[in-house]
């Protein structure tokens, strides 16, 4: 018989992971200060709602959608309007349940275009799906009134009447609403995952066809769900125009479905708090990894080749795997690889990342010299010394990596054996 | 008339164009069931493949040379990542092929650059294929090339002379587009690779243990997929403009082409290009709006009505999010698509 640790009523081990997920959004912004940091905090958790609603569709429906920046972007603009209608004076709403504007928004929204998209699953939907965003990005374009043209609706959020001294003016006060936004509809979704409409919508992910025999309108719980995302999605959306105060057309564009579905899905589709890492990473990308270097979309795009490839589970999977070899207490054996694949992985990085960064020299800033900086060493960007100790770097990285790797995977197919026969051993038991 | 007839034949020459993307998406959508995220992005590095290669050699060696060129690296990249994540099924390989996308912007305009290059048609085709010269007097008279000032201007002000040109890069694009689809046609058709495609396409396990390649066919058909997408781009890179954002822009069409047509049918995916080409050239052409046409039904609307700014737009507006209304509709109407024969 296998042990279940639960404390009936409570699920104490539960209880204590909310428990540290609130704790580290109530601290997060007393231990980080910095300006950078209270808005890439607050980006975060727009972030974390905005990516866990996405993964109600690709981790738990299957559905593969090129369009979820629809949804987060008309929440965006209808809630900046509500903000200015109370701003107006005409809308009597606290500035606080502005995002729930948006959320109802992209619900709406849902209801009316998942009609069409939901009634196809696969690649059909994502085509559809595809198709959708292009025209409402078109569309904003086009009404200028609503979308505000180029220069997009802006607002302020100071209005209304204060309620207990707060304004939502300083960084800190938004701070803290969407933290509560972003606890309350984490902890909403995760209860999503265990509703019958949860349940069910695993099943149309992995076998629509018995789903339709035992009597399910597969189309309708995909229909249901999207709807639910839509809801969530909206929320992240009215947050961010409280965020940020301004809102763009780009926020309908395709360039943020798709980096919803390319975070998403490196954290990691398949358990629930894997978009949150995705999240995490998300922000971290665009504001911190875009300052650091220009060939950011390279490494992105390289990586979630990679991630693609050889690891589908995304980042969660690989944590996952790793707590698993450590309950079973066989980490400290994996540690003298992962201590080399890091070591060796590093160099082979630092080899390619200099030649990228000597090609994007060469293309983008050839006027300001050919010298550049690359990690605290000066690199000649038309010089053969640059060149081939960058390749000789990289070259040497990959070959130790490799015979690292080897290493490494046989080790690793070692323990799992291991641990599928202790698993075996402790049924049989 | 001869406006008519000069926006058909743009729209026709445009919707070939998308049929020659569509049909290599269409082949290696209805071979493996991978949807080629980055069909597109062959395009683009077909157009920028054409130009360096034309800079080199001249534009003829690089209209061949270009897309077999494309093609090789469709294949490579078929064997190279799509093989690996055959076995976790189609939304990893969609994911690939999104991945893709993404670096094969980023490698062009590391290499390119990121503003638009001059990739322009040889001489023979920078002129115009024929003119039409429409006059008041003798009527509507077609001449081969470009027509001299003096037939396309009058002495006499009261005879009224419209002379509109047609691009010969446009009928050159007719012309490839017409011949690819019949020999596209003839290779599955009639000739043993075709009959092979054609059975791994819809009985693989039995092609492969009849002693067929099937993942080496499959390899095939994607390298020969991109490799039209590359055709395709040295021809509108050409014709249109040669920038890293050229991707984007007839990305998206190409899936609405093969939705609409049908997933996998490649005679729907050709209706579809044709229509698709035709309806969006006519809308842009004409500035029409609901004003207008309240004007000639006799209407009068109120001021408010006329700022209203749904009112306002014209058809020519409204061109963009054409093909984007039309999938919308197929999928009401008609969710297999226009000649599909699955529901997906």
């Amino acid at each position: 018989m296998r042990t279940y640790y639960k404390f009936k009523p409570l699920n104490l081990g539960r209880w204590i992971i909310w428990g540290l997920f609130a704790l580290v959004m109530l601290v997060a912004p007393l231990i980080f200060t910095s300006q950078l940091s209270a808005t890439m905090l607050a980006q975060m958790g727009i972030a974390i709602i905005a990516c866990l609603s996405y993964n109600i569709l690709l981790g738990q429906g299957g559905m593969l959608s090129f369009g979820h920046a629809v949804y987060t972007g008309l929440g965006s603009y209808m809630a900046i309007h509500a903000l200015n209608m109370v701003t107006a004076g005409t809308l009597h709403l606290p500035v606080s349940l502005v995002p729930m504007v948006g959320g109802l928004a992209g619900m709406g929204f849902a209801v009316l275009l998942g009609y069409v998209t939901t009634r196809k699953s696969g690649t059909p939907f994502a085509m559809i799906t595809m198709g959708v965003a292009e025209l409402v990005f078109a569309m904003s374009l086009m009404f200028s009134e609503f979308f505000g043209g180029e220069a997009g609706v802006s607002g302020n959020r100071v209005a209304g009447e204060a309620f207990f001294g707060i304004t939502y003016g300083p960084q800190i006060q938004v701070y803290y609403l969407i933290a509560i936004y972003t606890f309350v509809c984490v902890a909403l979704m995760y209860a999503f995952t265990q509703t019958p409409l949860g349940r069910i919508l695993n099943a149309v992910r992995d076998n629509p066809e018995r789903v339709e025999f035992i009597g399910y309108n597969t189309q309708r719980v995909r229909y249901l769900s999207f709807i639910i995302a839509g809801l969530f999605a909206g929320i992240a959306g009215g947050l961010g125009a409280l965020n940020f105060e301004i809102v763009t057309a780009e926020v309908v564009g395709a360039g943020r479905s798709g980096a919803y579905l390319l975070f998403t899905f490196l954290g990691g589709a398949t358990f629930f708090f894997g978009p949150i890492l995705g999240a995490i990473l998300m922000v971290i990308a665009f504001v911190l990894l875009s300052e650091f270097t220009k060939a950011w979309l390279l490494y992105l795009g390289l990586v979630f080749l990679f991630m693609v490839i050889y690891a589908p589970g995304g980042f969660a999977s690989l944590l996952m795997m790793n707590l698993r070899v450590a309950a079973f207490g066989k980490l400290r054996q994996l540690a003298v690889s992962y201590l080399g694949l890091l070591t060796t992985g590093l160099v082979m990085l630092i080899g390619a990342g200099a030649m990228i960064e000597m090609v994007y020299h060469l293309q983008l800033n050839a006027a300001m010299g050919d010298t550049l900086q690359f990690m605290g060493v000066t690199l000649n960007s038309k010089g053969v010394d640059s060149w081939v100790g960058s390749a000789l770097v990289m070259l040497t990285g990959l070959g130790l990596f490799e015979f690292t790797r080897r290493h490494y995977m046989h080790e690793w197919g070692l323990i799992q054996t291991d641990i599928e026969k202790e698993i075996k051993r402790r049924e049989a038991a | 008339m001869e406006f008519f007839i000069i926006s058909m034949l743009n729209g026709l020459s445009y919707g070939l164009l998308l049929f020659m993307l569509s049909s290599g998406l269409t082949l290696i959508f209805s071979m493996m069931g991978v949807l080629n995220f980055a069909h597109a992005s062959f395009y683009m590095v077909g157009a920028y493949f054409g130009y360096t290669i034309a800079g080199w050699v001249g534009f003829w060696p690089a209209l061949i040379v270009a897309p077999l060129l494309v093609g090789a690296c469709g294949a490579m990249v078929e064997r190279l990542t799509l093989r690996k994540v055959h076995k976790f099924g189609h939304v990893p390989e969609l994911l690939v092929t999104f991945g893709l996308s993404y670096i094969v912007l980023e490698l062009v305009q590391l290499v390119w650059g990121r503003t638009a290059v001059e990739f322009s048609p040889p001489d023979v085709l920078r002129g115009s294929a024929f003119t039409l010269i429409n006059h008041s007097v003798q009527g509507l008279s077609l001449l081969w090339g470009a027509a001299p000032a003096e037939l396309c201007s009058s002495a006499d002000a009261a005879v009224r002379v419209v002379c509109s040109p047609f691009p010969a890069t446009r009928g050159f694009m007719m012309l490839v587009a017409l011949l690819m689809l019949v020999s596209l046609w003839l290779l599955l058709t009639r000739t043993r690779i075709g009959l092979v495609i054609q059975a791994a396409l819809t009985h693989p396990e039995m092609a492969e243990s009849l002693g067929h390649n099937v993942p080496r066919v499959f390899m095939l058909v994607f390298g020969a997929g991109t490799g039209l997408a590359g055709l395709a781009g040295v021809i509108g890179g050409s014709t249109f403009v040669t920038e890293p954002a050229m991707a984007a822009t007839v990305g998206s069409v190409i899936f609405v082409v093969v939705v609409v047509g049908g997933m996998g049918s490649l005679s729907g995916a050709f209706l579809a290009s044709v229509l698709i080409g035709v309806i969006q050239t006519f809308a842009v052409a004409f500035d029409y709006s609901f004003i207008t046409l309240a004007a000639q039904m006799g209407w009068s609307l109120s001021d408010a009505v006329k700022e209203n700014s749904v009112v306002k737009l014209t058809l020519s507006q409204v061109a963009p999010i054409l093909p984007y209304l039309f999938l919308v509709l197929i999928l009401i109407f008609r969710p297999k698509g226009l000649l599909g024969t699955r529901e997906g």
